[in-house]
């Protein structure tokens, strides 16, 4: 196999040969995704574990009402608001391929729009995690309220801080699209940012399942 | 879901890969059908969180899971195009996601989420 790819590499020579012919980009970028599962399993599975054994309210999917003051808390999930969320998140990884694919090609004008959607589209997901978590403080839930506080709070602001990552990645790569146009051979780059972004996207399906459908 | 062979052969040269199955990338006409399934999938997701009658059965959260099983596999596979890239990155993904996967099941049996009776 490493005699194929030095092969390949003498005719094309736009990459140096690596011992398992493989872009040495993409297995570091591969390798940081997998220890990236080891980070959020860890989260989720806290998440898990706390979960249904916090001691007061408000509770995710269920109305508490407070014995001391006698407040009613309503269940604090909100679910529409969520899944409209979750499908911004889904399209942003198809505008995200499609960034890379005009990259590949060498499409100037639509690698610019898809790169520039898929950074709105991330943001407007940061916007309605800010929504959601404003809400919830003005409902009663804050990180120190309760066990689901703690770990919701954790888990959800990790993955959006994974998000505003992925958000700024993406506007480097538009800035250096508009500076000086993003070619082909850069489509290692955008490649790299894409496998990162669709990661951040998989994460958010789990979570969605695990954290707000399952009650 | 074919694969767009004449894109990716650029996409080959274009990032540099060297390994002959390190290569193809799916076509805008796949991207489109997953997108489409996804939405589907979110939707059905949603449909059965308010259906009362379904969510009292035992079938709720497996069914659950499932789905979201298949829409984290099609977003991995294809977005991701693992299912068309080199054995080294998925052994990179799936080892260290397959281990994880047993941590938080190993955690919940620890923990008496998950017990079975004999």
């Amino acid at each position: 196999m490493a005699t194929a790819a030095l092969e390949t590499h003498d005719t094309h020579g736009a990459h140096p040969p690596t011992s398992t012919g493989l872009n040495s980009t993409k297995v570091a970028i591969w390798t940081f995704i997998g220890s990236e599962c080891f980070f959020f399993a860890s989260l989720i599975s806290t998440y898990l574990i706390y979960r249904g054994r916090s001691v007061v309210g408000p509770f995710p999917h269920e109305a508490w009402t407070d014995p001391a003051t006698g407040h009613v808390f309503k269940a604090i999930l909100n679910i529409p608001v969520t899944s409209v969320s979750t499908f911004v998140l889904l399209m942003s990884s198809l505008a995200m391929v499609l960034a890379h694919s005009a990259v590949v090609r060498g499409d100037r004008k639509s690698s610019k729009i898809w790169l520039a959607s898929t950074a709105i589209l991330g943001a407007t997901f940061l916007g309605f995690q800010a929504y959601e978590f404003t809400s919830f403080v003005h409902e009663g839930l804050t990180i120190h309220t309760n066990l689901f506080g703690s770990s919701f709070f954790i888990l959800t602001g990790f993955h959006g801080a994974h998000v505003t990552a992925g958000v700024i990645w993406l506007l480097t790569l538009l800035f250096i699209d508009m500076k000086r146009g993003l070619e082909p051979r850069d489509a290692i780059n955008v490649d790299v940012c894409a496998l990162y972004w669709h990661f951040v996207d998989v994460v958010w399906i789990a979570i969605f399942t695990l954290v707000y459908l399952i009650k | 879901m074919a694969a767009d062979h004449s894109h990716s052969m650029l996409a080959h040269d274009a990032e540099g890969n060297a390994s002959p199955e390190e290569h193809t990338h799916p076509d805008w006409k796949t991207y489109r059908w997953v997108a489409l399934i996804l939405t589907l999938l979110t939707g059905l997701e949603v449909y059965i969180y308010y259906l009362p009658s379904f969510v009292k059965t035992k079938m709720f959260v497996p069914t659950l899971l499932v789905l979201s099983a298949i829409k984290f596999a099609i977003v991995v596979l294809f977005y991701m195009h693992l299912k068309y890239d080199a054995k080294l990155f998925r052994a990179l993904f799936g080892g260290p996601l397959t281990l994880a996967a047993f941590t938080i099941v190993g955690l919940l049996f620890l923990f008496g989420h998950l017990a079975i009776h004999f």
